[in-house]
């Protein structure tokens, strides 16, 4: 759609004025742009905007038979972010915006920080089978140690990165190593990192990894042997023997323990590699771009002859890798010999099924620190009532508007998902440490009790009219609105 | 997917916002509850089918206009080419160089129409359609820089004059401009008239060829851009004094020819701080340099951060 235009111009339908909108340039609306090719919304405003993701006071007109009523128009409700809001360090001083408004007829204050962490640091889920390093081996950013390889996950490596001891305990090139690797990567931005004795691999939030080149698609649904498992009934009736093919273990459906329940005849198939259990096989194939993540480009190559006593003519095969991105379907001919025909249709659906049920490999960025004593400060005068008031749910905590997981038992220790936060949240300081958004809500009644500075208290409408500093944004729909008043005990 | 058009009235409870694609208006009203509350659902309603209007004939109103042009269709799009059509034959100019103004003056008309008001006004992002009965007036704030949302001088418009109309039209706009002018504020007749020539002086305040000045062709900014080729001011550098009186002296005799031909009321014209009037003497009173009023003070849309650029040109 973008008839003689450059190739990356992208046509907006956003409204009737179609306009054709360059890379880089918004169009007559200013609300949509070309980002990279990609048409996104870019209202330019960091307080976030309910109505925007709600649509709550947006009204569409003359949708509705009734005459319009004038009373569904409400004014908006509007969340100052600690982006870019600056610090309490590293004077005890009340924290630059502490804001009240009245939600839901309650009378509602935000206290907004930036924090300044040194104990903070990512956790990194990463989406993939491959071994990425042995546990505890260190990870490494322009051959600085940044952190390290810690316990595996179902279907996915975990990496622990960042953290006091790389940030400000080795040397200086270290920490600001360290420093860079954690703000690209809280930010959303691509990071190449390499782990002793390991992969070498390149993350970002939100997006598949790479490792030793390869971009990973799509997670498996499980190995070969549980997809036996999972998909048994399925098959059985429509097809005679299924060979699952995967790196780790290839099942096969006649001699898997979900095959015989079943009472899946015996086919006589001879599999390569080396038998675990019944129907279970390890080392098929080496590990590659191929079939299942393994280097089999002929499916046909990991069976042996079948045996005649065992096996018959017109016997149906599947063969199917663990995404279902790779499948070929064979009968045996008189010679027991396997001919590939098409597939039919009762099995395209199963590898459909496969397929659907792999999720997209992604890598997560969760941001972890521990708020201090200044920040705490800068909230109450007496931290320690803070601190019991997160605990009570009393205080909702956010960052950037996005909900933060409090761990259990003392201090302050907060987790958040970085891509459900606004771009480009984070900063640094050259100490090394990461400057993060947080944000603290709580009942204005509350905000008194445990010695809040009730001086400090501004309107919203009144931190609104300073214009000149402002950022408005769409509040993201997957987070919850954080100025409903808490209820005790809930956790969300 | 098309986005639903926005009715709803700001945080203050008083003023209507209305969106639809790259038109925003913000209205304001004063009369009698009810009188405010129907002029506000006739607002909304005139407003709602107005893109789509304007959409239909869009090809057209993006070519230049000359007096042969065949005569648009819709209301507003007539309003858009009769309100160009005076400087056709001098300038390059199309009808969308007075889309933000008509489209003010005709949600205004449904609103007078529908309802009893002492006084109206329809903000357009900058182009301003109002209504005043006799002994009415209204303050407007005059500001240079939309990336600098202070006011640099302010305009009293009162029932009995006959303007009706302020737009406004510089580089650093929504829009594009041919010229350097920061801000060219025009008074006239209707929102319309007054932003069609608005357009006109911002592109008369020039330094021709001046190695401070960044021009891009439009299409390079806006491939559909209705003008084309032709360079628009990207950033100006800057400027001596001589050079900036010399700039809005041009912008100025522009200003005087429109006025003589009564196309407008009166232009105040801005350049890195400096602001020529164009107007009668005894007009001069209205504009004020300083003290800024408070009457339409907040109507302005927070600063733009980026470029922008609308439906219209200058």
């Amino acid at each position: 759609m973008t008839d003689g235009f450059p190739p990356d111009t992208v046509r907006c339908d956003a409204c009737p004025v179609l306009c054709y909108i360059k890379r880089g340039q918004a169009g007559a609306c200013d609300r949509y742009a070309n980002h990279e090719g990609q048409l996104v919304r870019v209202d330019p405003h960091i307080l976030i905007d309910r109505a925007k993701s709600q649509g709550t006071p947006l009204v569409p007109f003359l949708e509705r038979d009734s005459p319009w009523d004038g009373e569904l128009l409400a004014p908006r409700e509007t969340f100052i972010t600690a982006i870019g809001a600056g610090t309490t360090y590293p004077d005890y001083k009340p924290a630059p915006f502490i804001v009240s408004c009245e939600v839901d007829g309650v009378d509602m204050v935000t206290v907004v920080t930036e924090g300044i962490f040194s104990y903070c640091g990512v956790k990194l889920k990463i989406d993939t089978d491959r071994h990425l390093g042995p546990e505890r081996n260190l990870v490494r950013v322009q051959g600085e140690p940044v952190g390290h390889v810690t316990t595996a996950e179902y279907g996915s490596q975990m990496l622990s990165v960042g953290g006091v001891h790389h940030l400000t305990g080795g040397t200086k090139s270290e920490g600001r190593v360290t420093c860079e690797t954690l703000l690209e990567l809280c930010n959303g931005k691509e990071v190449a990192l390499t782990i002793d004795d390991g992969a070498s691999i390149t993350v970002a939030a939100g997006k598949p990894p790479v490792v030793n080149g390869q971009r990973e698609e799509r997670m498996r649904v499980g190995c070969g042997s549980a997809t036996i498992g999972m998909f048994a009934k399925q098959w059985f009736g429509k097809v005679d023997e299924v060979v699952v093919v995967d790196d780790h273990i290839t099942g096969v459906l006649s001699e898997h323990q979900a095959g015989k329940m079943l009472g899946v005849r015996e086919t006589g198939i001879a599999i390569q590699g080396r038998r675990s259990t019944p129907g279970r096989y390890f080392q098929v194939a080496q590990p590659g771009t191929g079939w299942g993540g393994t280097n089999i480009r002929d499916p046909l190559s990991i069976l042996k002859p079948f045996k005649p006593n065992a096996a018959w003519p017109g016997l149906r095969l599947l063969m199917v890798s663990t995404t279902g991105e790779h499948f070929a379907y064979y009968e045996l001919d008189d010679a027991l010999r396997p001919t590939e025909r098409a597939l039919p249709q009762v099995l395209r659906e199963s590898v459909e099924r496969i397929r659907e049920n792999c999720e997209p490999a992604l890598t997560t960025v969760l941001f972890m620190a521990g708020a201090g004593g200044s920040l705490r400060a800068g909230v109450t005068e007496n931290p320690v009532k803070l601190t019991d008031s997160v605990k009570h749910s009393l205080t909702r905590v956010t960052a950037g508007g996005a909900p933060a997981y409090i761990w259990p038992g003392g201090g302050i220790t907060f987790m958040v998902d970085v891509s459900r936060m606004p771009e480009n949240a984070f900063g640094y300081v050259p100490t090394p440490a990461i400057v993060a958004p947080i944000e603290f809500t709580l009942k204005k009644s509350d905000y008194a009790n445990l010695g809040g500075h009730m001086d400090s208290v501004r309107p919203l409408n009144e931190v609104l009219r300073e214009k000149e500093r402002q950022r408005q944004i769409a509040s993201s729909p997957e987070n919850p609105w954080p100025l409903r008043p808490p209820s005790p005990g809930s956790d969300e | 997917m098309r986005d639903p058009a926005v009715i709803r009235l700001l945080p203050d409870g008083r003023r209507l916002h209305l969106n639809d694609g790259p038109i925003d208006l913000i209205i304001g009203a004063d009369g009698s509850p009810d009188a405010i509350r129907a002029a506000y659902e006739a607002a909304a309603r005139r407003f709602v089918t107005i893109l789509d209007e304007l959409c239909a004939e869009l090809p057209q109103l993006r070519t230049r206009s000359t007096v042969r042009s065949p005569e648009p269709c819709g209301d507003i799009a007539r309003a858009m080419a009769l309100a160009v059509t005076p400087y056709c034959v001098e300038h390059f100019i199309t009808p969308m160089a007075a889309v933000a103004g008509a489209a003010a003056d005709a949600v205004l008309a449904a609103m007078t129409r529908a309802a009893d008001l002492n006084r109206a006004y329809v903000n357009n992002g900058g182009d301003i359609a109002l209504h005043l009965l006799p002994g009415h007036s209204y303050t407007l704030g005059m500001m240079e820089r939309p990336d600098r949302p202070s006011l640099f001088g302010s305009v009293e418009i009162d029932a009995s004059s006959a303007v009706r109309g302020v737009a406004t039209s510089g580089w650093r706009g929504r829009s594009f401009s041919l010229g350097i002018a920061d801000a060219v504020t025009v008074l006239a007749v209707n929102g319309a008239q007054a932003d069609a020539a608005a357009t006109i002086i911002a592109n008369a305040v020039e330094l021709p060829g001046h190695p401070a000045i960044v021009r891009i062709p439009a299409n390079e900014i806006a491939p559909d851009s209705d003008l084309g080729v032709i360079p628009v001011t990207r950033s100006v550098g800057a400027l001596s004094c001589d050079e900036i009186e010399c700039a809005l002296e041009r912008g100025e005799r522009v200003a005087e020819q429109l006025r003589a031909r009564n196309l407008i009321h009166s232009a105040a014209l801005c350049l890195q701080s400096s602001v020529h009037l164009v107007a009668e003497r005894s007009e001069d009173a209205r504009f004020c340099k300083h003290g800024p009023p408070s009457a339409l003070r907040d109507e302005r849309r927070p600063p733009a951060h980026n470029s922008r650029r609308s439906l219209q040109h200058a």
